[in-house]
C-alpha cells in the first residue's frame, strides 16, 4: 500500500468533505446544538439513577462519568466518520453508484469508510476529552506515560470494535440491499454502552460481551482509564479487535463477489 | 497489425432473481417465502475488439448490453467464461487495470454534488497519483476539448445537464483511460449537447487512439461513432460487425421521390414499371432495389418530364429497431 498516496486523498477527503459540509451552515449549527443538548441529557440520565443510590453496579457517580466520557467521544467518532460514511454504503449499492468506487485504483473500503466527514462530531469528541480529563482530577487519577498509551490503545481497539461491527452490518446490504434498521439497532445497542457492564443482569451481560462487544467497546476502556482493569483483559481487547478488523475486511472483500451493480 | 485489446470467450452471467404475485396475500408470501430462480442474461458470446475501434452494443432494454459491459470493466463477475481487457482479467480489478479504463454512465454520475467540478477532478487527480501540475495541465487540455471554463468553478447542483455530463466526462477521463466503456452517455442530453458530446468522444478517439465501447439509444451516437455494432438479443450476439452492411442488408430498397411537371407525367411513371409507394397530384414516391438505382433514374431522366428528384434512405431508426427484436442477423 503506497502510504504517502493515501495520505494525499485523506487530505483531499477531509477538504472536499469540509467544504461540502460548510455549504450548509445551519445544519452545522443544529447538529452542534444537538451534541451539547444530548450530553446534558445523557448526565441528566445519569444522575438520577444516582440519586438513590450511591453506586450502580459497583461504580460509583465519578467512576460512571468515565464510561459517559468514553461514550461521549466514541459517539463523536461515530457521528464525524461512521455515520456519514457507513450509512452511504446503502446508499451506493440502492443507487448502483459504488461502481464508481469499485473502479478506482483505490482500496474501496478505505474510500468508502472515509471519503465524507461531518465536523459537528468534533465537538462531541472534544466533550468527551473534556469529560475524561475533569473524571482523572475528580478520581484523582496519576497520569503517566505508560497509563496514557494504554488509555490510547484501549481507545483505539473501541472504535476499531465499533466501525467493524457498522461496516459487517451496512456489508450485508449487498445482499438484502437496505439495512438501514441494522445500523439503527447497533446505535441503540451502543446507547447501553453509557451504563456499566455489573449494572445489568449476567444473561445481559454475556449478550453485551460476546454479541455486541459493548464490554470492549466501553466498560473495558473505562476500567483501564480508571485504573482498575487487569492486563489480561487489554490483550484479550486486542485479540477481540483484531478478530472484528480482519473478519470485516474479509467479509467485504468476500461481498463483493456477490455485487451485481444496480440495473440502469 | 492492430491488436486485439478486448478479447471475450464464452461469456456467460446468470442472476438469482425473485418474482411476486400481485396483491396483498402475494406480498406476504413473498415476503416469507421467495421464490428465486436463476436467469441467465448472458449466455454464452464471444468477441473480440480491437485497440482504437469504437463498437457500439445495440439491443432492446434488458438485452444484456450493460451487463456486458460492467462485466467487461471488472464490476461484475461472470459466471462462466473468460474476459481479457488489456491483458487483465477485469474481475480482479488490478490497479494498473483500473488505471487504464474508465465507465461514464449517463444515468449516474461521480461528481461531488455540493462542490463544483473542480473539486472532484483534484480529488481524482490524487487518486490516479497525478501532481498538481499535471492534472492542472489535464484539465486544461480536457476543458479546452469539451468547451467547458466557468462552469468549473460552480457547484455541481447548479449546472445544466449538459454541463454536468461534459464535467462527469472530464471527471472520468482525467488519468487518459484507453479503453472507455460509456452506458448511454447522452441520456436526457438535448441535441445540441449530443452532438458536443459524439464530437469530443471522436476527437479524443482520434487524438489517443481509444477504445471506446458504448451502448446507447440515441441512433445517432451509433451511427455517428460506431463503424462496428454488437447487436444484444436476449443475452446472445444477434449480429457482429460492419454497420453500413448490416443497414444495407437490411434496407435492400431507397426510395425516389420524383416531382413532375403535370399531373399526367406522374400519372404516366405510376402506370410503367416502377414500384409505386404513394403519388400526390404531381409527385410521386418510387421504391427502387439497392442495385438497380443507376439505372433506374437513367430510365426516369430519359423517358419522363421531370421538375425535381430526391433519393431517400430510410430512417435508421427504424432499420435498427427491426434488429432489436430479431434474432439472427448473418451476412
Amino acid at each position: 500500500m503506497n502510504l504517502s498516496k493515501y495520505l494525499k486523498v485523506y487530505t483531499k477527503f477531509l477538504h472536499t468533505s469540509l467544504a461540502s459540509e460548510l455549504e450548509y451552515k445551519t445544519n452545522i449549527l443544529i447538529d452542534l446544538v444537538t451534541a451539547i443538548l444530548s450530553l446534558i441529557g445523557s448526565i441528566f440520565l445519569l444522575s438520577i439513577f444516582f440519586q438513590n443510590s450511591n453506586t450502580i453496579g459497583g461504580w460509583n457517580f465519578e467512576q460512571a462519568l468515565i464510561i459517559q466520557g468514553i461514550y461521549t467521544l466514541l459517539n463523536g467518532v461515530a457521528n464525524t466518520w461512521f455515520n456519514p460514511n457507513l450509512t452511504e454504503i446503502v446508499k451506493h449499492i440502492r443507487e448502483g453508484t459504488l461502481d464508481f468506487v469499485l473502479l478506482k485504483p483505490i482500496d474501496s473500503q478505505f474510500f468508502i469508510s472515509l471519503k465524507r466527514i461531518s465536523p459537528s462530531g468534533f465537538l462531541e469528541i472534544m466533550l468527551g476529552i473534556g469529560i475524561l480529563l475533569y473524571c482523572f482530577k475528580i478520581n484523582q487519577i496519576h497520569l503517566n506515560l505508560s497509563f496514557l498509551v494504554l488509555c490510547l490503545i484501549t481507545i483505539i481497539c473501541s472504535i476499531s470494535i465499533l466501525y467493524s461491527l457498522w461496516f459487517f452490518i451496512s456489508t450485508t446490504t449487498i445482499w438484502f440491499v437496505k439495512t438501514w434498521n441494522a445500523t439503527e439497532v447497533l446505535r441503540s445497542f451502543l446507547y447501553v454502552g453509557r451504563f456499566p457492564l455489573n449494572s445489568f443482569s449476567f444473561s445481559l451481560r454475556i449478550f453485551f460481551s460476546i454479541f455486541i462487544p459493548i464490554a470492549f467497546i466501553t466498560t473495558i476502556p473505562s476500567e483501564v482509564f480508571l485504573g482498575l482493569t487487569q492486563l489480561w483483559k487489554i490483550f484479550l481487547e486486542v485479540i477481540v479487535t483484531s478478530v472484528f478488523v480482519i473478519t470485516s475486511r474479509k467479509f467485504w472483500l468476500f461481498a463483493l463477489k456477490f455485487y451485481t451493480s444496480a440495473s440502469s | 497489425m492492430v491488436k486485439n485489446i478486448i478479447d471475450v470467450r464464452n461469456l456467460s452471467k446468470s442472476f438469482e432473481t425473485s418474482s411476486k404475485e400481485p396483491s396483498l396475500k402475494g406480498t406476504i408470501k413473498h415476503f416469507f417465502r421467495r421464490k428465486t430462480k436463476s436467469l441467465k442474461v448472458i449466455k454464452n458470446i464471444s468477441f473480440e475488439i480491437k485497440e482504437g475501434e469504437i463498437v457500439g452494443f445495440l439491443g432492446a432494454n434488458g438485452a444484456g448490453k450493460t451487463t456486458i459491459l460492467k462485466m467487461l470493466c471488472g464490476l461484475i463477475y461472470p459466471s462462466e467464461g473468460r474476459i481479457v481487457v488489456s491483458g487483465y482479467l477485469p474481475y480482479k480489478r488490478k490497479n494498473n487495470f483500473l488505471k487504464n479504463i474508465t465507465l461514464i454512465m449517463g444515468q449516474k454520475q461521480q461528481l461531488i454534488w455540493d462542490l463544483p467540478p473542480i473539486e472532484s477532478f483534484y480529488l481524482n487527480a490524487s487518486i490516479y497519483e497525478l501532481d498538481k501540475f499535471e492534472a492542472k495541465k489535464r484539465i486544461k487540455k480536457l476543458s479546452d476539448m469539451l468547451e467547458i471554463h466557468d462552469e468549473l468553478f460552480i457547484p455541481v447542483r447548479k449546472l445544466s445537464l449538459g454541463q454536468r455530463m461534459k464535467s462527469e466526462l472530464l471527471a472520468a477521463l482525467i488519468h487518459e483511460p484507453n479503453i472507455l466503456f460509456l452506458d448511454e452517455p447522452t441520456l436526457g442530453l438535448d441535441i445540441n449537447a449530443q452532438r458536443n458530446l459524439r464530437k469530443f468522444l471522436q476527437k479524443y478517439n482520434e487524438e489517443t487512439n481509444a477504445t471506446i465501447c458504448m451502448t446507447s439509444h440515441y441512433m445517432k451516437d451509433i451511427t455517428s461513432l460506431c463503424k462496428r455494432v454488437i447487436c444484444v438479443h436476449n443475452g446472445s450476439i444477434s449480429y457482429d460487425g460492419d454497420l453500413d452492411l448490416l443497414i444495407k442488408k437490411l434496407s435492400p430498397i431507397k426510395e425516389i421521390l420524383i416531382v413532375c411537371r403535370s399531373e399526367e407525367d406522374a400519372t404516366k411513371i405510376e402506370n410503367s414499371v416502377f414500384t409505386v409507394k404513394n403519388k400526390i397530384k404531381n409527385e410521386i414516391t418510387i421504391e427502387v432495389e439497392n442495385a438497380s438505382i443507376a439505372s433506374s433514374l437513367k430510365t426516369i431522366l430519359n423517358n419522363f418530364n421531370i421538375e425535381d428528384l430526391f433519393i431517400n434512405e430510410p430512417p435508421v431508426d427504424e432499420i435498427i429497431g427491426k434488429i432489436l427484436i430479431k434474432k439472427d442477423y448473418e451476412i
